[in-house]
């Protein structure tokens, strides 16, 4: 541990600050690469997966969605995991991969939003934050090799130009702009070909919230491992909005009335045929 | 060989101590007052962009009086020990009573053990939840620390600020009421009217989930104090 004041301890950087002085709670620090027996990889590769996450622009900002289910190989592990988390008051990351280190390097990627928000008295940039969080997964690197893959999605509204921005990654942290929409996980081509199909500049919020809504539940209905709207115990997706206003939480209540508008109109279509 | 001068350790924390009260004396005020729905730091601060009150974590604010460039350091050291613990164990473990002793072990060992102490008074300050009391800690240059109520005063005037809110202040004031309390008591000991401009005012607001600092603009300010003269 280190001393309290040590000014040796540079930075606004919480992960650096981490890697400095705590390196053992880094999440990609738990499992040494070469200590693995391919067994143990395997067991790696079935624990607890994430599985469709989307984001897509909208008139006012943008808008980030996952479902809320995790898989263990053919095994429900979870049906109410939380993939899309608050990252700051103007952003939010949405995570695909396996929960734990995913869940982890959310939790990770707040403090360090906020670690540089109180040292340095003003927010990062929003360019700023998609770029830390690239240097993040590209640290997860021997993790991911392991099987320990975390893919996020990352949106916020940037405040100096006046728009909301969609961030997608690959494994190595490679960092890329989305100019519409973007959906990744085990479901994410589907909830793709959905918003292909449906996806319109300059939506309204209700339009976008329900495009996201149909891409999921298309989604779940094509991908074992993506959990669709569950009625009978109550649980839906996540849906964050990033505007000018803040990050906010559409409310449950307004999730369902969508998700059962979709189903009842499906269901309709179904009759008729 | 030249022998060094023998000097007493009393004289020498003795002249440690006159060097630091004096820094500090230079320097301007703060106040943090306790009101129904939380609390209120309030600093004079002409600059709009050196902060003399900052926050630490959730709940915790820092404010700090003396020398700029030491009590920024143990501000910058104390908001890596509170995300460092947070993120160890749980945001709920983070206190002001563990960050305040860290504060004073580090203080008091400059003290003793540097030729300069550190030209510093700190206020560390926990709003609580659930009808738990809040806390004020004021840690001054030698590292001694000191649990508050009410109210608490550091800096240049702190001595006639504190006389002035002793005979003032009264538990239950709301927010508005504070800030008046706070204004007007810089205002008799300096005998200077205070200006918006020069103020810098945060609050711990009970009522904010998550964090719970936000600071209050010159409008803000404006608006309130303006509001008094009617």
């Amino acid at each position: 541990m280190h001393s309290f004041f040590d000014s040796m301890v540079p930075g606004s950087s919480f992960f650096d600050l981490l890697r400095q002085s705590r390196s053992d709670l880094l999440p990609q620090m738990q499992i040494q690469p070469e200590g693995l027996s391919q067994a143990e990889i395997r067991e790696l590769k079935e624990s607890p997966h994430g599985t469709t996450i989307l984001a897509l622009k909208y008139r006012d900002g943008a808008i980030l969605a996952g479902d809320r289910q995790a898989t263990e190989g053919y095994q429900v592990s979870s049906r109410r995991i939380e993939k899309v988390f608050k990252a700051d008051d103007h952003s939010a990351i949405a995570i695909a991969g396996v929960a734990g280190p995913c869940i982890e390097m959310a939790k990770l990627f707040e403090v360090e939003l906020t670690h540089y928000e109180k040292l340095e008295g003003v927010m990062l940039s929003l360019e700023g934050k998609a770029n830390k969080l690239s240097q993040m997964i590209k640290a997860n690197l021997p993790m991911a090799m392991q099987g320990l893959v975390v893919i996020p999605l990352f949106v916020g509204y940037d405040v100096r130009n006046g728009e909301g921005k969609i961030f997608k990654y690959d494994v190595t942290g490679g960092r890329y702009e989305e100019t519409d929409y973007y959906a990744t996980g085990s479901g994410g081509k589907d909830a793709r070909s959905t918003m292909k199909k449906l996806y319109r500049a300059g939506m309204t919020e209700d339009e976008a919230i329900a495009v996201g809504l149909e891409a999921l539940i298309d989604a779940a209905e094509e991908d074992v491992g993506t959990g669709g709207p569950d009625f009978v115990r109550g649980i839906f997706p996540t849906v964050k909005l990033a505007a000018m206003a803040g990050l906010q939480d559409v409310a449950e209540t307004r999730i369902r009335e969508i998700c059962q508008a979709i189903i009842d109109r499906r269901r309709e279509a179904e009759r008729g045929a | 060989m030249a022998l060094p001068y023998y000097v007493s350790p009393e004289q020498m924390m003795q002249d440690k101590a006159e060097y630091a009260r004096k820094g500090i004396a230079k320097g301007k005020s703060i106040i943090v007052l306790e009101y129904t729905d939380g609390m209120l730091l309030v600093a004079e601060n002409p600059s709009a962009s050196l902060n003399k009150i900052s926050e630490i974590y959730d709940r915790i604010a820092f404010a700090g009086a003396g020398r700029y460039s030491e009590f920024e350091n143990l501000r910058k050291a104390g908001i890596r020990y509170a995300d460092l613990k947070g993120f160890a164990y749980d945001r709920e473990d983070v206190t002001a009573k563990s960050l305040a002793n860290a504060y004073s072990q580090t203080i008091g060992n400059i003290f003793s053990e540097a030729m300069k102490p550190l030209e510093v008074e700190i206020l560390v300050v926990e709003v609580a939840d659930g009808g738990l009391p809040n806390e004020l800690y004021r840690i001054a240059f030698d590292g001694s620390i000191g649990d508050e109520k009410g109210f608490v005063a550091i800096g240049g005037q702190a001595e006639e600020l504190r006389l002035h809110l002793k005979d003032k202040y009264e538990a239950g004031l709301d927010q508005k009421a504070a800030l008046r309390l706070a204004t007007g008591a810089l205002e008799a000991v300096s005998n200077v009217k205070v200006k918006p401009q020069s103020l810098e005012v945060a609050v711990l607001e009970r009522s904010r989930t998550g964090r719970k600092f936000r600071r209050l603009s010159h409008n803000d300010l404006t608006a309130i104090l303006t509001d008094t003269e009617q």
